[in-house]
């Protein structure tokens, strides 16, 4: 058994991170919550917006929850357009063409990920951070109310991991729903809300800000990370002991 | 409907493809002039048809159906293989590479020795006959493979399953020809893979298997959109994917029992024609599936009149010329890979 004893509560309206060291659980977590795994593998039952999940339809459930995955396949004859354009496939009829609004929630996506200068060209010819940013475009061409991600940073470069956060910032602020899987402790702590994970347990859950999620933080990394206030943001630094004996690597003094 | 702005990647790929379509069917009747010219007695039949009857039967009975037949061969496999390529993910999957016409052919060998019927049967029950039980050969087959490999998510287990079926399945084949030695010259032909025994008749079937797979394949196209961001993401979008895979697993076994029944064992069309498609032009799967039916269509027939004008007034095996021409495209295309890397 992967998960064990999980009784969460997403607030809607907010942005969540799920952090924990590898094999905590996270990923799996993530896809119970988008009801990505087979019934038989879940015992329990998942909630969205008040309604069991299991019971919504499959094309209405993917209009309220998107979802995007980590290493998602290799869509690599398609043109970043046309992988844009696959977000919007749970609102269009079947065999009709995109509408009018499936062009504009595409191009929007595109231009919020700073991915529309290439729309033309196939995945192949992208490097793995512009891969990552027409991926996202995918997932907010969905329009979901709900936005599940695994690992949404993966390849991309400080700046345009700036740019995430924003995008995500901006996304929770006009009421929608962000649920992301981090590594990167630092950014996961920008989030509204924080849920902290070890052995597929939920070992905490609480605000960004509180003291009591820093100190699970801590806790859970073996205090090998340290929470810290810095320029007005939480940050985890790396809990470095510094070697001021014969023991290190001797330098060159000039 | 709503139109697309032509300024839209949409729109520029959508008239690509027209473009595209319109050569490949060009190509389809310039070569259908040369598959009716191509034999012993030359352009001449053709010139002398509408007075000469003998002219007309060569040209009627004999050139057109073969080559009308080996274009709806090659159209079939081009669309099986998109299929199969897109179903599985993998650019090396054929029909071949996953034990279908394998299949197609033990049940095809079942059928001649059961009934004692012959590709060269004139009957419409012989001939419906041997599309059935190579259908069924395909999709069990197809089936069994798949079994083996406990679905699609791993390609390496999946491609041995698909060897170790085409194997098994090879040896029950030669297993029924020993049983019945007087459907041996039968299965030589069909083995080599041939057009000679394709008359209006086989035109008819794969006709009626091309347009029933193309229009499944096509209304099915957006799951292999879907399946390309794997296969978390394209459940997330809402697509049911298991009828639509098993919707599109029947159109591959049903265009590959169709076209092996038929003709025999024609190797690399279905494996090169979507890479041919790729390398011209690249679009979502609805017109990919497409392309690659016409592209394996011209292939097929384009060989078909080269195995019959090589050694005039002999002929090749055409499944034999495209084994060789494939084998060398698919080297051709890993020296081409290998020399790219290398330069990364």
């Amino acid at each position: 058994m992967i998960l064990q004893g999980i009784d969460l509560q997403l607030p809607a309206g907010r942005w969540t991170s799920i952090v924990g060291p590898n094999g905590a659980g996270k990923c799996t977590l993530l896809k119970v919550l988008a009801g990505l795994l087979p019934r038989a593998a879940v015992q329990g039952e998942v909630q969205l917006l008040g309604r069991p999940l299991a019971q919504i339809p499959a094309r209405e459930r993917a209009r309220q929850l998107a979802w995007l995955g980590q290493n998602e396949g290799s869509a690599d004859d398609l043109t970043s357009y046309d992988v844009a354009m696959l977000g919007r496939l749970p609102h269009q009829p079947w065999l009709a063409p995109p509408s009018a609004a499936d062009h504009a929630a595409v191009e929007q996506a595109l231009r919020t990920t700073q991915a529309w200068d290439w729309r033309h060209r196939p995945l192949s010819q992208l490097s793995g951070g512009e891969r990552q940013r027409v991926l996202l475009a995918r997932a907010l061409a969905v329009q979901a109310q709900v936005l599940l991600m695994d690992e949404p940073l993966a390849n991309l470069d400080p700046p345009h991991q700036t740019d995430w956060l924003h995008t995500m910032r901006a996304l929770v602020d006009a009421g929608g729903t962000v649920v992301s899987v981090l590594h990167e402790v630092s950014l996961a702590l920008q989030a509204d809300d924080m849920v902290v994970m070890a052995q597929g347990r939920v070992l905490h859950q609480g605000a960004c800000d509180a003291p009591a999620t820093h100190a699970a933080l801590e806790s859970v990394f073996d205090h090998r990370i340290h929470v810290r206030h810095l320029d007005g943001m939480w940050m985890a630094l790396p809990s470095l002991q510094r070697k001021n004996n014969n023991q290190g690597i001797k330098g060159v003094e000039s | 409907m709503t139109s697309v702005p032509m300024d839209l990647p949409t729109g520029s790929a959508t008239r690509r493809a027209a473009w595209r379509a319109a050569w490949l069917l060009l190509a389809s009747a310039v070569l259908t002039v040369c598959g009716a010219s191509v034999g012993s007695t030359g352009f001449d039949s053709v010139l002398r048809m509408h007075g000469d009857p003998v002219a007309w039967q060569i040209v009627w009975d004999i050139r057109l159906p073969r080559t009308l037949g080996a274009w709806l061969a090659g159209a079939l496999l081009g669309l099986s293989g998109a299929v199969a390529q897109g179903l599985f993910r993998n650019p090396l999957a054929d029909p071949y590479l996953l034990g279908s016409a394998s299949g197609a052919a033990l049940g095809g060998a079942v059928a001649m020795a059961m009934f004692g019927v012959s590709p060269v049967a004139a009957q419409w029950m012989a001939r419906i006959g041997i599309t059935g039980m190579a259908f069924l050969g395909a999709a069990g087959a197809v089936v069994l493979t798949l079994i083996l490999a406990r679905g699609v998510q791993h390609t390496l287990r999946l491609l041995l399953a698909g060897v170790i079926v085409g194997v098994v399945l090879g040896a029950l084949r030669d297993l029924v020809e020993l049983a019945s030695p007087d459907i041996l010259q039968a299965m030589q032909a069909f083995v080599l893979g041939s057009t000679a025994f394709v008359g209006w008749m086989a035109c008819g079937l794969m006709a009626v298997a091309w347009g029933l797979c193309s229009v499944v394949a096509w209304m099915l196209a957006r799951a292999l959109d879907g399946l390309t961001l794997g296969e978390a993401t394209a459940a997330s979008l809402g697509l049911p994917l298991l009828p639509m895979r098993a919707g599109l697993v029947a159109a591959m076994a049903l265009a590959t029992g169709a076209a092996v029944a038929q003709t025999g064992l024609i190797a690399f069309v279905g494996l090169a024609a979507p890479h041919l498609v790729r390398s011209i032009v690249r679009v979502t799967h609805e017109r990919h599936i497409v392309l690659s039916s016409l592209m394996g269509a011209v292939l097929l027939m384009a060989a078909d009149i080269l195995a019959r004008w090589l050694l005039a007034p002999q002929e090749l095996p055409v499944g034999v010329l495209t084994a060789a021409l494939g084998g060398t495209y698919l080297l051709w295309l890993m020296h081409r890979r290998t020399a790219q890397c290398g330069a990364l």
